[in-house]
Parts: C-alpha cells; structure tokens; sequence
C-alpha cells in the first residue's frame, strides 16, 4: 500500500534520513521504533507531504507521492496525528472535528460529515461529551483523543501516528492503543505508528522496524523484535548481562 | 462654540478617524495571523480604493452601489495579484524579508498610482446628504455615520466569518497552528492568498468611504498604515477586538490632540502612543502576556 524506496531527507546541511526503505501493507499495523532524534518524526512529515525528499521515491497504492504537497496527500487518504496532538486549541471539539473532514466537505455535504462526527463520538465518547468546549481545555488523552478523531474524519486508509502516548497515563494509553487496534479490526484501517514506547508498539503493532540515527537497523515481526537480544537491550530495558564463554 | 459642543464636535471627528485606522489595523491583523507578516502595503490598498472609486463613479459615471462593488473587488484583485507575484513564489523565506518585499510594494503602489492618476486631489460626493446634523452643538458630516456604520459592517462580517464559516475557521486553524492545519488538509498558500484578498478589500472600503471627507491622492497610504499599524500594535498584534478599539482610541486622541494642542502635532500622537506602549506593555492593551512572547514581532 505504502512503499518508501531509499529515501533521503535532511535540513540545509544536515542529513537526517539515510537511505531508509520501508513499506506498510494493507490492514496491518506497523511500528517505527527508535530513540529521541533518530529521525522517526522526519520520516512521518516526508510522507505527509511536510517535508521534501532529497532523493528516493514513496509511492501510494501504486501512485508517486513522493512531490505531493501536504493537503494532497490527505485527499489521497494518508492522514497524520502529529506528535504532541497539535490539536486547535481556541476552537471548539466539535469544530476540530470539521476541520478535519476539511478536504472531504464539499464532496461529501453536511450531512455525511455529521454522521461522520457521530462515528467518531462512537469511538471515543468523551468527545461527544465535551463537543462545545474549547479544545485546550482538553485533557491529555481526551487531546489525544480528537486529534485521532479529526485525522480520521477525513476517512484515510492509512492512518499514521507519531507518539500517540507521549505525556500520557498508562491506563490512558492501553484505552488509546485498544482504539487504535479496533479501527485496524472493525474499519480495515491501516495504521503506521511511530513511538518511543517501545513494548507497548511491538505489543499491537504485527510488524516493526527499529531507526538509529536516520538509518532502518532492523526490521521484522513484532514478536522477533521483542525478543530480540539488541532490542531488549536497547529499547525494552533489559539489563545487558555478560556473556562468558 | 462651547466646551461641551467643542468635545463632543472632537469626539465624532476621531471616531471617524479612528473608525478608518481600525479597518487599516484589522487588514494588518488578518495578514499577520494568517503568515506572521506586516503587510506595510495595507495603507496603499485604502489608497487605490478611493482613487478607483473616484475614477469608476465621478469620471466615469457609474452609480455608487456599482462603482463600489467594482472597487472593492478590483483591489481584491490587486491585492491577491500581489501575493502571487511578491509572497508566493518565495520558498521558505525569512519573515523580515516578507515584510520588506511589502514595503516595496507599498513604494510600487504609490508610484504606479502617481502615474495614473498624477499627484492631483480628487474629491467624492459624500454618500448622502453633505448637510451637518447638528447634535448638542457640534455639527456632524453625516457621512461619518456612513464610516462608523460601514465599520460596524466591516466587524460584524469578519466576525461571522471567523466563527461560522468553515472557511474562516480554517483561517484560524492555520493561523494557531499552521502545519497541524496543513496535515488536515487545508492549503495554506491559498488561506494567504485569502488572507491578502480579504486585507486588501478591507482596505478599499476604508478608502470608499473615507474619500468624502478627507479627499484622496497618491501618497496618501504610507501615513493610514503607520496609524493602522500603530493602532493594531496598541490593540496586541492580531487581536481582532483590540485593533478596533485602538484604532478609534488613536483617531480621538489624535482629534482631541489637534483641537486642545495643536493641529501640527496630529500625526505625532498616534506615534507617541506607539512608543509608549511599545515601552509599557509591549503586547498591547488587550494582551494576555504569554501570548505575546511567543511571537516574531
């Protein structure tokens, strides 16, 4: 569905992407791991359409995307839940969610965005009940929350999200990763997931690849990852224990 | 003439005044939520809607409701022309040199004007009758009922436009939080090109209604935009409700000024004001103080 082909991405003089090819197919949920500054965010904005490749090609259900502007590649059904929500915050609940169903208005009428809205209070029903108050007034997850809601108004087949539990509980985070998983179940979305938290990614996630400094280290079905001896040590935890013999 | 009708004949006169540097602020301030820039060619846009209303209904002789209809959306026009050719074609740049590329135009504005028009004075028949109302003694224009309601106008409609059009919420979507509007799926270049339309056509009404009174020519613009933007920096850069009462607060200082001091000191007000609140509360009168920290300028 999503094929990135050795892509190369940086700013002025730095290189951040180094030759990274990676492809999500349909109905999966796949994971990007890695640390602060490995270039996970990156990677997201330059298939969205934020920021331009320097070379490589991503192609999009047999389409290059890879000079697609960003409100295009929304049209084209990829949308991002940016990293720390990003939501609108001066404006109402109920008016991020139109927002998010922005490309799709004119097409689609009040009425299929209202029933869409409706889909979405089913969801996270939270929501429904804050509708009229002013997004900032939000909480961390209920943040969370919408800014899930208002990229999948705009009805994407692949729904991509970068650090959905950054700043949140741990129960906050189960009831987001369970939504996350049932949209994959019940709707056929796929989803693309960038996180620091590692565990809880490879626990959802079917498959999953590790970015160290801009390049894929590794790559495999999530089970593997998480029994992996270099990702245990690296990202899970685990106490590195020396090998005699 | 008494104190009382002294005051009150100063009052109207100001807010009149004030009525224009307000609609010159909220132009300044759409441009500036929607790319962070000062259009300095803001004053220009009240120059060529007087100018090109004076052309379409004195010289040739279109009916007023007409002629300010073409007016309006010939400066739309202008102003949407020149964030295509001055704004748009630059890839990232600089805010500093956004703004600059506005002064320039506003110096191309005021040339291409004197060329067609000359450096000439040109009047406009007031909308209505030019016969004073007289209101506890002080006499009235009753064209600055016109200007006060065209303001009034000029508010309410901004004011539904940004709360209850879809349109005008992707406007402040993409002034709060630009790339967050962009991964949504608004197009950002043209909420600009928006922005620059709509400024542009505030600005012309500013000129329609204001050329009664005060006549009109070429090089009249840069003085409207410095007290328009004097006007929006004491409102809070921005702030909608705060450039409209700054700006009518800076057009009756300036008439009071005129009337109690002196007439040679008129324009030196609004920039006295300026630097005061530049010294005392740097993010304008209505700020909150986070706010204004986080900002360029």
């Amino acid at each position: 569905m999503l094929r990135l082909q050795n892509i190369h991405t940086g700013y002025g003089d730095i290189a951040v992407l180094k030759n990274i090819s990676l492809h999500v197919s349909r109905g999966e949920i796949v994971t990007l791991i890695g640390a602060n500054g490995a270039g996970k965010t990156t990677l997201l904005n330059t298939i969205c359409g934020l920021v331009r490749a320097r070379s490589g090609s991503i192609v999009y259900n047999d389409r290059p995307v890879t000079d697609c502007s960003a409100d295009q590649i929304v049209r084209l059904g990829i949308s991002q839940v940016p990293e720390g929500r990003q939501i609108f915050a001066p404006l109402s609940v109920l008016d991020n969610l139109r927002l998010g169903a922005y490309t799709r208005a004119r097409e689609w009428g009040k009425k299929k965005v209202q029933e869409r809205i409706e889909q979405m209070y089913a969801l996270f029903p939270r929501l429904q009940e804050r509708a009229q108050q002013y997004a900032g007034t939000l909480s961390g997850g209920e943040q969370q929350m919408l800014a899930i809601a208002r990229a999948l108004m705009a009805d994407p087949c692949l729904l991509v999200l970068d650090e959905p539990s950054m700043g949140l509980a741990p129960l906050v985070i189960a009831e987001i990763f369970k939504a996350v998983a049932r949209l994959r179940d019940e709707r056929k979305t796929t989803i693309f997931l960038v996180e620091q938290n590692a565990r809880t990614a490879l626990k959802y996630a079917d498959r999953g690849y590790v970015i160290e400094t801009g390049k894929i280290m590794l790559e495999g079905r999530s089970d593997d990852l998480l029994n992996n001896r270099e990702v245990q040590r690296a990202y899970l935890g685990r106490q590195k224990q020396p090998i005699w013999e | 003439m008494s104190i009382e009708s002294q005051i009150v004949q100063f009052l109207f006169t100001g807010i009149a005044l004030g009525s224009i540097y307000a609609m010159v602020a909220l132009g300044f301030n759409i441009i500036y939520n929607a790319t962070g820039i000062l259009n300095f060619a803001q004053g220009e846009f009240v120059m060529l809607g007087g100018l090109v209303m004076v052309w379409l209904s004195v010289t040739l002789g279109l009916p007023m409701p007409l002629a300010f209809a073409v007016t309006v959306a010939a400066v739309m026009a202008v102003g949407a022309l020149f964030e295509r050719l001055a704004i748009y074609p630059l890839k990232k740049p600089p805010v500093l040199i956004l703004i600059i590329i506005t002064l320039a135009g506003s110096i191309i504005f005021k040339g291409s004007a004197m060329l067609l028009w000359g450096k000439k004075t040109y009047s406009l028949p007031h909308f209505s009758s030019e016969q004073p109302i007289a209101v506890l003694g002080a006499t009235i224009l009753p064209q600055t009922f016109w200007i006060i309601g065209f303001l009034a106008a000029v508010v309410a409609a901004l004011a539904l436009f940004f709360n209850c059009t879809m349109l005008g919420k992707a406007m402040r979507a993409c002034s709060f939080n630009p790339t967050a509007a962009s991964l949504v799926g608004i197009n950002v270049k043209r909420i600009v090109l928006l922005s620059f339309a709509v400024s542009a056509a505030i600005g012309a009404i500013a000129g329609i209604v204001f050329t009664p009174v005060v006549l009109m020519e070429y090089d009249r613009g840069t003085m409207l935009a410095l007290k328009g933007f004097c006007a929006a920096v004491l409102g809070g850069l921005g702030n909608g409700a705060g450039a409209v009462v700054a700006g009518l607060l800076i057009g009756i200082l300036e008439s009071f000024g005129a009337g109690f001091i002196s007439s040679a000191y008129k324009d030196a007000i609004a920039l006295l004001v300026l630097l005061l609140v530049l010294v005392v509360r740097p993010g304008g009168l209505l700020s909150r103080g986070e706010a204004s920290r986080l900002k360029d300028f």
